[in-house]
């Protein structure tokens, strides 16, 4: 107990810190993820080969090479300078998109082909019969492979505490510098990652049972 | 004959003959990869004309429904709807769809939204309807089709009957020009039948241009104006309904007839 009461100041920085990442990231992938899912099931052949390629391209990317690409090769191309954070973010965005798209996908394979055509007999754009008849209905038929992806990005941000972020999994190496026992504060912080574990599994049961009975 | 001419009738017959026919289809041509399922098809239908589609399955008849509104693309041909050729892509098609109400077989009610959601959706965000002024309209549909109780459950909630009057409603808040039922009561337990016909019965009695594919010899015995057989991605006959059920004139009708009518 003595090791997290005496460096509270560190673990509330750290786990603010990854709760930060977490949010930025999981809002982002996300609105990416489903414009990538948009793509891959558009009529267009264009956007369809684009979705697909950005998939193939990350999704077999490890991501501490991604990671490595947005901390050593990205600064190279001098387009917009960002922060040790922002460039987490976006490592993690960038990664995690590929996996939300394909779960998205999988959810609009779900929906009926007629929920689309009624949807389109009555005159909506293919945006609005996404965005109103088939988004939300493919949402509620992947919200536990969604909410684990989302649990993966929450422990994958850790690999932002190795690019200089002072995150949660930072939190070791500062505290061996104040000379504090490695097995206690490691075991502290897996403490701190479960309860937040807990919260998404709390958010995932509660939209389930709210969208069980509206259906 | 000449006093005539001036009077207000024999105005309104040649207004009738002026305007165009709601569905045009000539020389339309389909192919699903080897399949011929429209063969060289001719058809209009006039405004407030109730038509029957009839044939064995796999005739082409559900398909000729649905090119209508380019839920299947032709292959060559021309179809006008409301004398306006038919737009391949986009918005313009859309528009065109949002007019041509269409009624779908597995009714294909939105799963995640209540009966009057899915009544409201379309005049909401295709016609830009104020929301009170949709639910008003939509209401009020709901109870010419006789479901205003079921106003706030889901479709999953409701029988096959009242789901497929569900749907009439929804395609009706579009205010469209014709109708598309597409076997609209083959997917219903028999008891449930009858309250789906007597709601289209009333659309017809009502003015509706409608296109009815459908099995029901019943429905196009009392509210056809006239029935279009199909076989083999033909249209073969082509008459009223007395005279298609009493006096068939191909060979295929007869056939079709006879295994309909004696079981």
């Amino acid at each position: 107990m003595d090791v997290l009461l005496d460096n509270l100041d560190v673990f509330r920085e750290g786990f603010i810190t990854t709760i930060q990442l977490f949010a930025l990231a999981a809002v982002g992938s996300l609105i990416l993820g489903t414009f990538l899912a948009m793509l891959r099931v558009s009529p267009v052949p264009v956007f369809r080969a684009a979705g697909t390629l950005y998939v193939t391209l990350v999704r077999n990317t490890p991501l501490t090479l991604v990671f490595l690409f947005f901390f050593f090769a990205y600064p190279l191309l001098e387009i917009i300078d960002l922060s040790y954070f922002v460039a987490a973010v976006v490592s993690l965005i960038v990664y995690t998109s590929a996996f939300i798209c394909e779960v998205v996908r999988s959810g609009i394979n779900t929906v009926s082909v007629g929920q689309a055509e009624a949807a389109r007999a009555l005159g909506l754009g293919f945006g609005q019969v996404l965005s109103h008849v088939v988004l939300p209905q493919s949402f509620r038929s992947v919200m536990p492979p969604l909410i684990s992806m989302l649990i993966a990005l929450l422990k994958n941000s850790t690999i932002a505490g190795g690019f200089s972020v002072r995150e949660a999994g930072a939190i070791r190496s500062i505290l061996s510098e104040r000379g504090e026992d490695q097995m206690v504060t490691l075991l502290w912080i897996a403490a701190g990652f479960i309860i937040l574990v807990m919260v998404l599994t709390f958010v995932q049961r509660t939209i389930e049972k709210r969208w069980s009975v509206a259906r | 004959m000449t006093a005539a001419e001036g009077s207000p009738s024999a105005r309104t017959e040649q207004d009738t003959l002026a305007t165009p026919p709601m569905v045009r289809m000539a020389s339309v041509d389909k192919h699903f990869g080897q399949l011929h399922v429209l063969r060289d098809i001719d058809i209009d239908v006039p405004r407030g004309q109730v038509v029957v589609v009839l044939g064995p399955s796999g005739s082409g008849k559900s398909t000729l429904c649905r090119v209508i509104n380019r839920l299947e693309p032709i292959d060559s041909g021309t179809i006008e709807v409301d004398g306006k050729p038919l737009p391949s892509e986009g918005k313009e098609l859309a528009k065109l769809r949002s007019d041509v109400g269409m009624v779908f077989q597995q009714f294909n009610l939105f799963s995640h939204k209540t009966i009057v959601e899915n009544v409201t959706l379309a005049p909401i965000k295709v016609r830009k309807r104020p929301a009170a002024e949709a639910r008003k309209t939509a209401m009020e549909l709901l109870e010419r089709v006789g479901i205003t109780d079921q106003a706030d459950k889901y479709p999953a909630q409701l029988s096959g009957g009242q789901q497929q009057r569900a749907a009439i409603a929804r395609a009706l808040a579009m205010q469209p020009k014709v109708m598309l039922f597409d076997e609209p009561t083959s997917a219903l337990d028999p008891e449930m039948v009858q309250e789906v016909l007597d709601t289209m019965t009333g659309l017809a009695k009502d003015g509706m241009t409608m296109l009815v594919v459908s099995h029901e010899m019943g429905f196009a015995r009392r509210a056809a104006h006239r029935v279009v057989f199909m076989s083999d991605g033909e249209i073969v006959e082509d008459s009223t309904p007395n005279e298609f059920f009493t006096a068939p004139k191909s060979d295929r009708a007869k056939d079709f007839l006879g295994k309909i009518l004696t079981h």
